[in-house]
This record gives structure tokens, C-alpha cells and sequence, in this order.
């Protein structure tokens, strides 16, 4: 293992959403790691952590990084996904307008971290909340 | 294209990052959703929006864009100025609304995200 990262991320502070994705994407890059899985973790970190924000209510985020793989899991105890293949659909969303009007919502987020990721677990329960677990192989 | 012509393309005004003007760019998107912005990394270096909020900092970070041009006049305020600053993204604001943007931008050859 050559970094373990654990960030909190509020669920209420907007502004901030995207603070945990810029430090675990600065740390790849101070490691040496190359610029297109860099890209790939980070806009698969930064989709999950706004989610977390918007519907979860805020979480915690953890990155584990080696010279293999980087993995992360985010963690929320929100409202949870009721249904998650319609929840992974794209353009599937539930966000209200007054987040639409933030530039999120077009219901792109999960399909976006399946697409930039090798691996993608979400495990999900109604009132409990969500765990996504992902993983970026080094090729 | 370097980020100078597309100031002076779009007649626009520099908020910040006077010294990565010079840079070259070969591709732009426009949105206002920004996951829609996301879904689609095809070395786009340029993203024009009608969005002013933090995110959309955040959203051009993430996808290592160098410039983030405001349409329709939007000013950020000094908190984005800040985020763009630090992460050494070129803020640029025009008068000019989303489509006339775009248009004038393809039309003097920068290209889509999609090498068309
Ligand atoms: N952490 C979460 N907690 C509860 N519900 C979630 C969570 N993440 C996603 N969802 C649900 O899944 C839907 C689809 O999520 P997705 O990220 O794909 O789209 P979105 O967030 O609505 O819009 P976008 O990501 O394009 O801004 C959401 O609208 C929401 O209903
Ligand atoms: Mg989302």
C-alpha cells in the first residue's frame, strides 16, 4: 500500500462538494501516477461525492492507493436506493429542481462512475444508505 | 488556438489567469449540466458555461480543462475566482450567449469534443 486517504464530506455544504475528489486527485498526481487514470479516478470520486451530498445527506469517503490498483469506497447513511439498475440508468434522476438549477441531475453520475471505473459495487438499502465501492486498475 | 485568441474571438474579459494565456487548446464543450460534461472526456480544454457555481471549477479539475469561459455576461464571484486561481484555470466571461459562443468559437476551428 503506498497511501490510505479518508476525507469526511458534509452533506449539507455544497460549496465544498468536490474537496475530497481535488486532494485524492493531487495525491495520484504528486505519486506519479499517469494523467488518464488520474482523470478517471477523479471524475468517478467527484460524481460519487456529489451524489453523497445531493441525495445522502453527506459520508465519508476512503481511498486506499498502490501500485496496482486504487480503490475507494464512499459511504453515506441517506434515504438509500430504492431500485439500483433504474438508479444506474442513464438519465434516470430524482434530483429535485433546485439542484438542476446547480448543473447536476441530468441522471449521468452513476453511469459516469461505472464508465471511468474497472470495478463497481453499490450496495444500498432504503433508510440505511449507500456504499459505492470502486476500483481503477493500473494497466 | 491559444486562450488569448478565444478572449479576443469572444471579446471577452479576463477574470483570471493572465499567465496561461498563451496555452493552446484544440477542443471546447458547452453545457450547463455538468455530469453531462463528464461523461464525454475526449481531451476537451475548454468548457463554456451559463452556470456559475463552484462545481463548475470542480468540473473542469477533474477533467484537466484549462479554461472555463462565461456566457451571457455571468460574473463569478471571488470564491470561484479563488478555486480557478489555485487550480491555474483561466476564468474568461462573455457578453455573448451559449449558441453564439460556440458558433464563433467552431467557426475560427475549434473543434468538438468528439474530433468532430
Ligand atoms: N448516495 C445516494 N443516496 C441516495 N440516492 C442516490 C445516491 N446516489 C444516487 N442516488 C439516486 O440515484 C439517482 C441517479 O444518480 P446519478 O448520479 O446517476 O444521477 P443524478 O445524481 O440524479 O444526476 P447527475 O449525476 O447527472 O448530476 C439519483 O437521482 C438518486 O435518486
Ligand atoms: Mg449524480
Amino acid at each position: 500500500m503506498l497511501l490510505s486517504l479518508h476525507y469526511d464530506v458534509s452533506g449539507t455544504d455544497f460549496t465544498c462538494a468536490g474537496e475530497a475528489s481535488g486532494k485524492i486527485k493531487k495525491a495520484l498526481k504528486e505519486l506519479g501516477f499517469p494523467a488518464s487514470l488520474i482523470r478517471n479516478v477523479a471524475i468517478a470520486v467527484y460524481e460519487g461525492e456529489i451524489n453523497m451530498v445531493i441525495h445522502g445527506g453527506g459520508g465519508v469517503i476512503d481511498a486506499e492507493i498502490s501500485p496496482e490498483c486504487v480503490s475507494v469506497v464512499l459511504a453515506d447513511q441517506g434515504p438509500g436506493i430504492p431500485d439500483i439498475s433504474l438508479a444506474m440508468q442513464e438519465g434516470y434522476s430524482t434530483a429535485p429542481d433546485n439542484v438542476r438549477q446547480l448543473g447536476f441531475g441530468a441522471g449521468m453520475g452513476l453511469p459516469n462512475i461505472k464508465k471511468y471505473t474497472d470495478e463497481m459495487i453499490i450496495e444500498s438499502e432504503v433508510g440505511k444508505g449507500t456504499t459505492i465501492r470502486l476500483k481503477v486498475f493500473v494497466k | 488556438m491559444k486562450i488569448s485568441e478565444i478572449k479576443s474571438i469572444l471579446n471577452a474579459d479576463l477574470i483570471c489567469g493572465e499567465e496561461y494565456l498563451e496555452k493552446e487548446v484544440f477542443t471546447a464543450c458547452g453545457s450547463d449540466m455538468m455530469s453531462d460534461v463528464l461523461a464525454y472526456v475526449k481531451e476537451q480544454a475548454v468548457l463554456l458555461s451559463g452556470l456559475v457555481n463552484p462545481q463548475v471549477v470542480r468540473t473542469a479539475e477533474m477533467m484537466d480543462m484549462k479554461c472555463i469561459v462565461f456566457v451571457r455576461g455571468k460574473q463569478p464571484d471571488t470564491d470561484i475566482i479563488d478555486l480557478a486561481k489555485e487550480r491555474e484555470i483561466v476564468l474568461l466571461r462573455t457578453s455573448y450567449e451559449m449558441f453564439t459562443s460556440c458558433g464563433l468559437l467552431y467557426k475560427n476551428g475549434l473543434k468538438g469534443g468528439c474530433g468532430l
